[in-house]
C-alpha cells in the first residue's frame, strides 16, 4: 500500500511538529514547569503514519508515550500544552492533564494505568459492531502491557468478538528501566497474536512506509469484518521514561545502543527519501521546520497566557448532568 | 396501572427486559448470560434478545468491565453482571480508576452510561465464606464519579435499576442474594422510575433512628416491630442508595430522636457505617442524647460455614441490643 503524496507530506509535517513540540516540553520540564510528559523522541513514525490511515470517525485509544498519536489524529499543540499546564483552554478544561482525550477527534481517554485500555478497546470494537458501524479503533501501548493480565483478557475478547481493532505495540525494548527480554521469553511480542488466532506482524517502526502499509492492511481487514490485528512496531525512545529518568543513557541502556538508534532517526530517514524522490525540496523541509517551531512557540505563549479554571469549574464534570 | 407481587429476582428481570425493549442500546454482558446458572436473574432474556444482546464472556471481571466502558463511551448502554462482590474486586481498577473517573478526566464531554450489577453478601445462607460472601459496598463509596445503589425490596429494585440504566453516569447496583426470593409489591408500569438518592422511611418513630440497607434494612424493620411491642418507637431509614446518600432524611430523623443505630452487613472498620456515623457526629452532635452505635460484622475473616457466618453477620437480636444500649437500658 503506497502512501499518497499529499499524505506523505502531511505525515512528514506532523512528525516534525511532534518532535519540535516534544523538545519544547523537555525544555519546559527541565526549567521546572510541573507537567507530565513521557518523551517520544525517536518514536514519531509509527503513531503518525498509523493515524494517517484513519478516517475522522475512527477511534484512537492512546497510551502514555509521546504526542505523536495526538498530533497524528489532529490535536493541536496549544490545547495539549494548555491541558498539561492545567489551564482552562486545554482539551479537558484542565482536568485530565496528560490523560488527553477529545470526543470530537474520537480520541478516547488516555489511561494512566498500563493495560487498562486493552479491554476498553475490545468494548469499543464490540460497540462498533453492535451499531453496525464500519469504523475501527487503533490502540497503542508499549512493551509493558503485553505482560499484564488485562492485556490478555482484552486481546482474547477482541479476538472472539472479531472486534474491528488494531493493536499497535511501539516496542522500544524497555518497560520503564527494565529490558524487555528480562520480562518475557518471546523473541517478538507479535508472536503472542497466535495465542488469540489473530494476525501478528513485526515491522520496522521507524519506517513510515512499512507502518502505513501494515496498519492499512490491518484497518482494511478490520473494516471488512476480518477482526483484530497485533502490530509490533520496533522502535526506540531516545530519552528516558520521563524527565526524572537519569539512568537511560549509560545506565540500563548502553550509550552505544542509544547513539546507534539515534542514527536511525525516522524523521531524517523520511526526509531524505522525500528529497530523493523530489516530493519535497530542501527549502521546503526547512519551511516545515520553521512552521513547526512557530506553531510550538505560539502554543507556549497561548498556554502561558491562558487562565486556570475556577474551583467551581474543576468541581464540575464528575457526574453526568 | 396495577401493582402485583413479584420476587426481587423477577423485579430485576422485569426492569432489564423493559429497558432492553425500550432502548436497543441496552445489552447484558457477563458470565453465563444464556444459562444464568448461578443467580438465575436474567433467565429468559437470552430467548427474547439473543446472543447479540446477552453476551457471555470468559471469566474476566476486569476484561468485561473494561469492555463495557468502551461500549458505553461509544454509544451503547451496557449492563454488566459482575458475579458476587468478591469477584467484582478483580475489576476494582476498571471500576474505580476508569469508569468512575473517565468522564471527569475527559473534561465532562464523554458519557458513560453503564450499570454494574453485583450479587453481594449472603454469608449466612450460602455459606460461601471469605471469597464469596463479603459485603464489598464500602470499598466503592470513596470513588467519586460512581453512584452506588443497594435496594432491599422488589419494587425498589425495579424502579432503581430502571433509573440506573437510564443514567449517563456509571452505577454500581448491589443485589442481595438472600433477598432474591422475597416477594413484594412491584408496579407494572414500564415507566416506574425511582430517583437515585432519596432514602425510604420504613417505620416512623421518635425514640431512635435505625439506618440500614439491603438485607439489614429488612432486619431493621423486624427489630423495629419487636421494639414497638415494648412501646419503643424506632424510626427505620432504608438508605437504598449509598452514593449519594440521603443526608437530609438521616439528619432530620436523628435530630428528632437524638439516638442512632447504623446496621451494616460488612465489616466494621472503614465501613459505610463509619461514614454515616462521622456525618451525624459532625452535623447532629448537639442533638445526640447518647453515642451513635454501629452494628456490623466484626473485623474478622468470614468463616465459610453457615454456622460460623451466622455468629458474625448482624442478626435482629444484635440490632435490639444496640438499640437498648443507646436508650440507656
Amino acid at each position: 500500500m503506497e502512501i499518497p503524496i499529499a499524505k506523505i507530506q502531511m505525515i512528514y509535517r506532523k512528525m516534525v511538529l511532534t518532535r519540535t513540540f516534544d523538545m519544547k516540553l523537555n525544555e519546559l520540564a527541565a526549567a521546572g514547569e510541573p507537567l507530565v510528559h513521557h518523551s517520544g523522541l525517536g518514536q514519531e513514525a509509527t503513531p503518525v503514519a498509523a493515524c494517517a490511515v484513519l478516517r475522522p470517525d475512527d477511534y484512537v485509544m492512546p497510551y502514555h508515550r509521546g504526542w505523536a498519536w495526538a498530533i497524528g489524529k489532529g490535536m493541536e499543540p496549544k490545547f495539549i500544552l494548555s491541558e498539561l499546564m492545567g489551564k482552562k483552554t486545554g482539551y479537558m478544561g484542565g482536568r485530565g492533564g496528560a490523560q488527553m482525550a477529545d470526543w470530537n477527534l474520537r480520541i478516547l481517554g488516555r489511561s494512566g494505568i498500563q493495560g487498562a485500555h486493552i479491554p476498553i478497546t475490545a468494548g469499543v470494537g464490540l460497540s462498533i459492531k453492535m451499531q453496525k458501524g464500519d469504523q475501527v479503533v487503533l490502540c497503542f501501548f508499549g512493551d509493558g502491557p503485553p505482560n499484564i493480565g488485562e492485556w490478555h483478557e482484552g486481546m482474547n475478547l477482541s479476538a472472539i468478538w472479531r472486534a474491528p481493532a488494531v493493536f499497535i505495540c511501539e516496542s522500544n525494548d524497555y518497560a520503564e528501566g527494565t529490558p524487555r527480554m528480562q520480562t518475557m521469553l518471546n523473541e517478538r511480542i507479535a508472536e503472542r497474536a497466535a495465542a488469540y488466532r489473530m494476525p501478528g506482524v513485526t515491522i520496522d517502526g521507524n519506517d513510515i512506509h512499512a507502518v502505513y502499509e501494515a496498519v492499512g492492511e490491518a484497518v482494511d481487514r478490520a473494516r471488512r469484518g476480518g477482526g483484530p490485528t497485533l502490530i509490533e512496531a520496533v522502535t526506540y525512545r531516545w530519552l528516558g521514561h520521563f524527565p526524572r529518568d537519569v539512568e537511560h543513557y549509560g545506565g540500563y541502556r548502553s550509550r552505544e545502543e542509544v547513539d546507534g538508534w539515534k542514527a536511525k532517526c525516522p524523521i531524517k530517514r523520511a526526509g531524505q527519501k522525500l528529497m530523493e524522490t523530489g516530493i519535497l525540496a530542501p527549502a521546503e523541509i526547512e519551511d516545515i521546520e520553521r512552521e513547526a517551531q512557530a506553531t510550538v512557540d505560539d502554543a507556549v505563549a497561548f498556554a502561558k497566557e491562558s487562565p486556570y479554571p475556577t474551583r467551581e469549574e474543576l468541581l464540575s464534570g464528575v457526574f453526568a448532568d | 396501572m396495577s401493582v402485583r407481587q413479584l420476587t426481587f429476582r423477577e423485579a430485576i428481570r422485569e426492569a432489564l427486559r423493559e429497558e432492553m425493549r425500550r432502548d436497543e442500546r441496552v445489552f447484558l454482558i457477563g458470565i453465563s448470560m444464556q444459562f444464568n446458572i448461578v443467580n438465575h436473574v436474567v433467565d429468559g432474556l437470552f430467548d427474547e434478545f439473543g446472543a447479540d444482546r446477552c453476551i457471555s464472556t470468559p471469566i474476566v471481571e476486569a476484561g468485561f468491565t473494561g469492555a463495557a466502558i468502551g461500549a458505553a463511551l461509544t454509544g451503547m448502554r451496557p449492563v454488566v453482571e459482575a458475579g458476587n462482590g468478591c469477584f467484582l474486586l478483580r475489576a476494582y481498577d476498571e471500576v474505580t480508576n476508569e469508569a468512575a473517573q473517565y468522564r471527569y478526566i475527559c473534561g465532562g464531554s464523554f458519557k458513560l452510561p453503564m450499570v454494574i450489577r453485583v450479587a453481594n453478601f449472603a454469608g449466612i445462607e450460602a455459606g460461601g465464606g471469605a471469597h464469596h460472601s463479603r459485603s464489598t459496598e464500602s470499598r466503592f463509596i470513596g470513588s467519586p464519579g460512581l453512584k452506588v445503589v443497594i435496594p432491599s425490596t422488589p419494587g425498589d429494585a425495579k424502579g432503581l435499576l430502571k433509573t440506573a440504566i437510564r443514567e449517563d453516569t456509571p452505577v454500581l447496583f448491589f443485589e442481595h442474594k438472600m433477598l432474591y426470593n422475597i416477594k413484594g409489591d412491584v408496579p407494572e408500569d414500564p415507566e416506574y422510575l425511582l430517583p437515585i438518592g432519596p432514602a425510604a422511611l420504613r417505620r416512623e418513630g421518635k425514640d431512635v433512628t435505625i439506618a440500614a440497607w439491603a438485607l439489614m434494612g429488612c432486619r431493621a424493620i423486624e427489630a423495629a416491630d419487636a421494639l414497638a411491642k415494648e412501646g419503643i418507637q424506632a424510626e427505620v431509614i432504608d438508605l437504598r442508595t449509598l452514593i449519594p446518600y440521603d443526608r437530609q432524611t438521616l439528619l432530620a430523623s436523628v435530630k428528632k430522636a437524638g439516638r442512632a443505630v447504623i446496621v451494616e452487613e460488612g465489616t466494621r472498620t472503614g465501613g459505610v457505617g463509619a461514614e454515616l456515623a462521622a456525618f451525624l457526629a459532625e452535623e447532629a452532635f448537639g442533638f445526640l442524647k447518647s453515642p451513635i452505635r454501629r452494628v456490623a460484622t466484626p473485623d474478622t475473616v468470614l468463616p465459610a460455614s453457615r454456622y460460623g457466618a451466622k455468629l458474625f453477620v448482624p442478626q435482629v437480636a444484635d440490632i435490639l441490643s444496640a438499640v437498648r444500649s443507646v436508650l440507656g437500658e
